[in-house]
């Protein structure tokens, strides 16, 4: 693949409304940007739906938005961000990621530049976790009226015979273990955004989840529920899940895996890591017994800087709710924010 | 984290819970007066450590709670003007008006923002000369000396285009609404440790004199309010009614005089209104005469719908420390954060949001 951007500066250096017109422009975008970018043999026949021969059984499909602001941030940018997050959303489902579609809403005035940097990573993105981006949608948008790009990307992924993940197979105790520090992603954002500075620079969370979600599986482990914790951090995720199971999930709040620059951050901000967005954590709940083995399991193949740790358990109740013990020994309910969380005024 | 871990150790917290439950004979109602401890005291579930007979009540320290609807009204009046940049910290945004929150103005094409300090918004004065930028000047003394530094600093620079809209309280004068209600339940208070960091406490012993309670300047941490608990009962238990200071690593007797300067400087004491009690007086703090050019509530000649408050929310009674939030029939059911009937349910602070948020929906 080419390093520099195809679409040279002295023809178009930013992106124009004409780029979405359906005319020439757009296919020159298509062809040398997006084409040469993704190019597979799927893709390459250019139709307006890639024709696929899906193996049989079941299979996964997922889609995800993404318009994080702004574009680059330390850890990543929006196009492996685009990539992974459908990845994962495919993972959690139990299923083999293989191929994905990408929708470019960009706005005009958009350094081509920029452009190319964000769809080489989504290359380099889709080439390590293993899938391919067969078709695509562009889409231009007057100055002013998004955040430079926006996108979207759809996934398909096999489910192999005979496996099931998901909230229902969630059952009383089961181990409940997330895969790394929390709230790494989140901080890195609003770092960049707010322009707050840290004595170290808090990077992105972000990676996709294959090898160590391959693992599990290969290891023979009972995975009974997967779920990647991002808007809403890990808490959301774990709240969710015992709504949907009806079961009473009990956690711990001392051993919530997180760095000390991302407290220190939480902090000062006023807020809870547990809620704070991450791009390359799940939560995984297996048999108490099995639990020790799927840590080893995800030390061997996730990222280096991820330590899987048993935050919780699942009661031998249906009370659907989350319980917390407190850093001091005390319980409280673990409930869903209304929105954001906000930084607070003292 | 240093300054954090050691006051979060469970073993010291079991230590003095221990210890508190020995020197407890008697029943004793306290109150914590600022919301950021109910919040610590809630979330850590610090209550459920203490002897039965010791009831913490929680007091009137929220400044989102007690900023009163009509100035909500003005906020939101203002920041719908068109070339105005509304300016403000991002708990008060979710605080509904009589018609709308803030956030409903930004949706609406208004420009609002969330900053981290007051100096910020002066920064976006200066980048934007020809919009007005107005910060949303909420808190108690110890958000104070910044908001005074940002109108001074303005000042200083001539810059014209900078306004602040001021709902300052101070907590000595509260402390004194609720000791001298005839339905007082306090005997003792944890008085609030950031507070006392800018302003000292040299205003607590007349305040302790008077109504003879126990006052313990106390921090957030659960092992600094189990500490202020055990100091307060212990005062209580031998019948003194002394200030003490459990919050020393922070608060000197004296304050933060420069920041004291500041706040004199560029505010005056006024009365004000407090959302859910009323008005008390000189109890809050208005720009000084010479800095008028700088109050948004005169720039913009707003006039803030007054409104009637739910007749069915309890918040003032809660902020009174009268009532505690399940003791109220709309709890959880006809009042939530998504739809607050009052003061208490709308900021992350209140007691009424923090039970609901940490305890069980239906008390």
């Amino acid at each position: 693949m080419q390093r520099t951007c195809p679409i040279p500066i002295s023809d178009y250096p930013v992106v124009t409304l004409a780029h979405g017109g359906g005319g020439r422009l757009m296919r020159m975008l298509i062809e040398k940007m997006f084409g040469a970018a993704f190019s597979n043999p799927l893709l390459d026949r250019m139709h307006d739906s890639a024709s696929l021969t899906l193996p049989g059984g079941p299979t996964a499909f997922t889609t995800d938005s993404f318009v994080v602001r702004p574009l680059a941030f330390p850890g990543g940018n929006i196009g492996e961000l685009a990539v992974y997050g459908t990845v994962n959303d495919l993972l959690m489902a139990g299923a083999e990621p293989r191929y994905l579609s990408c929708g470019m809403i960009l706005e005009e005035g958009l350094p081509m530049e920029e452009l190319w940097t964000i769809v080489t990573a989504m290359r380099e993105a889709a080439d390590r976790a293993g899938v391919s981006i067969v078709t695509g949608d562009t889409k231009v948008v007057d100055r002013g009226k998004g955040d430079g790009v926006y996108i979207n990307t759809s996934g398909i992924g096999s489910i192999p015979a005979g496996r099931s993940v998901g909230p229902d197979r969630i059952a009383p105790g089961d181990a409940v273990i997330v895969n790394g520090d929390l709230g790494r992603h989140g901080i890195a954002i609003m770092a960049v955004r707010e322009g707050l500075e840290f004595e170290s620079e808090i990077t992105s969370d972000c990676a996709p989840l294959h090898r160590e979600v391959d693992a599990l599986f290969k290891a023979g482990i009972d995975v009974h529920c997967m779920r990647d914790c991002t808007r809403g951090g890990l808490a959301s995720s774990v709240i969710e899940l015992a709504g949907q199971s009806g079961r009473g999930i009990r956690l711990d709040e001392a051993v919530m895996p997180v760095r000390e620059d991302v407290r220190g951050a939480c902090e000062m901000l006023g807020l809870d890591p547990m809620y704070v967005a991450n791009e390359g954590r799940f939560v995984l709940f297996v048999p108490g017994g099995e639990a020790d083995r799927a840590c080893e399991c995800i030390k061997a193949h996730g990222p280096e800087d991820a330590i899987p740790v048993v935050i919780g358990h699942v009661e031998d109740n249906t009370s659907g709710e989350v319980t917390l013990r407190s850093r001091i020994g005390a319980d409280r309910l673990l409930d869903l924010l209304s929105g954001e969380q906000l930084p607070r005024i003292c | 984290m240093k300054y954090i871990d050691e006051y979060r150790d469970p073993e010291g917290v079991r230590k003095y819970a221990a210890a508190l439950k020995g020197i407890t004979t008697r029943p004793w109602t306290l109150m914590e007066v600022c919301g950021g401890q109910t919040h610590a005291i809630v979330k850590f579930g610090i209550d459920q450590l203490l002897p039965e007979q010791i009831n913490l009540v929680h007091g009137p320290g929220c400044p989102v709670c007690v900023t009163p609807l009509e100035i909500i009204n003005k906020a939101v009046e203002i920041a719908a003007r068109p070339g105005v940049i509304f300016c403000s910290f991002g708990d008060m945004l979710r605080v509904p008006g009589t018609e709308r929150d803030l956030f409903s103005v930004k949706a609406a094409g208004g420009d609002v923002r969330i900053v981290y300090s007051p100096t910020d918004a002066v920064n976006l004065a200066r980048k934007h000369p020809d919009r007005e930028v107005v910060f949303f000047a909420v808190g108690f003394e110890t958000t104070a000396p910044a908001n005074a530094m940002a109108v001074y600093q303005a000042a200083r620079e001539g810059l014209t285009n900078f306004s602040i809209l001021v709902s300052h309280v101070m907590v000595p004068p509260a402390m004194e609404a609720v000791l001298s209600s005839p339905d007082n339940r306090v005997q003792g208070f944890l008085a609030a440790g950031h507070v006392c960091t800018v302003m000292g406490f040299d205003e607590y012993p007349p305040i302790a004199e008077r109504y003879h309670v126990p006052i313990v300047v106390t921090g957030f941490e659960p092992l600094d309010i189990l500490q202020g608990v055990y100091m307060c009962v212990k005062q209580l238990e031998e019948g003194r009614a002394e200030v003490e200071n459990q919050y020393a690593r922070s608060v000197r007797r004296e304050g933060n005089p420069p920041a004291m300067e500041m706040i004199e400087r560029v505010f005056t004491v006024i009365h004000r209104k407090w959302r859910g009690i009323g008005e008390i007086p000189d109890s809050g703090l208005g720009l000084k005469p010479e800095y008028t050019a700088y109050d948004a509530e005169q720039k913009f000649d707003v006039a803030g719908a007054t409104a009637e408050e739910s007749t069915e929310c309890i918040s003032g009674l809660i902020l009174q420390g009268l009532k505690k939030p399940p003791d109220c029939p709309a709890f959880g059911i006809r009042c939530t954060p998504e739809k607050p009937l009052g003061a208490t349910m709308v900021s992350s602070e209140g007691a009424c949001a923090a039970y609901y948020r940490y305890r069980n929906r239906h008390g």
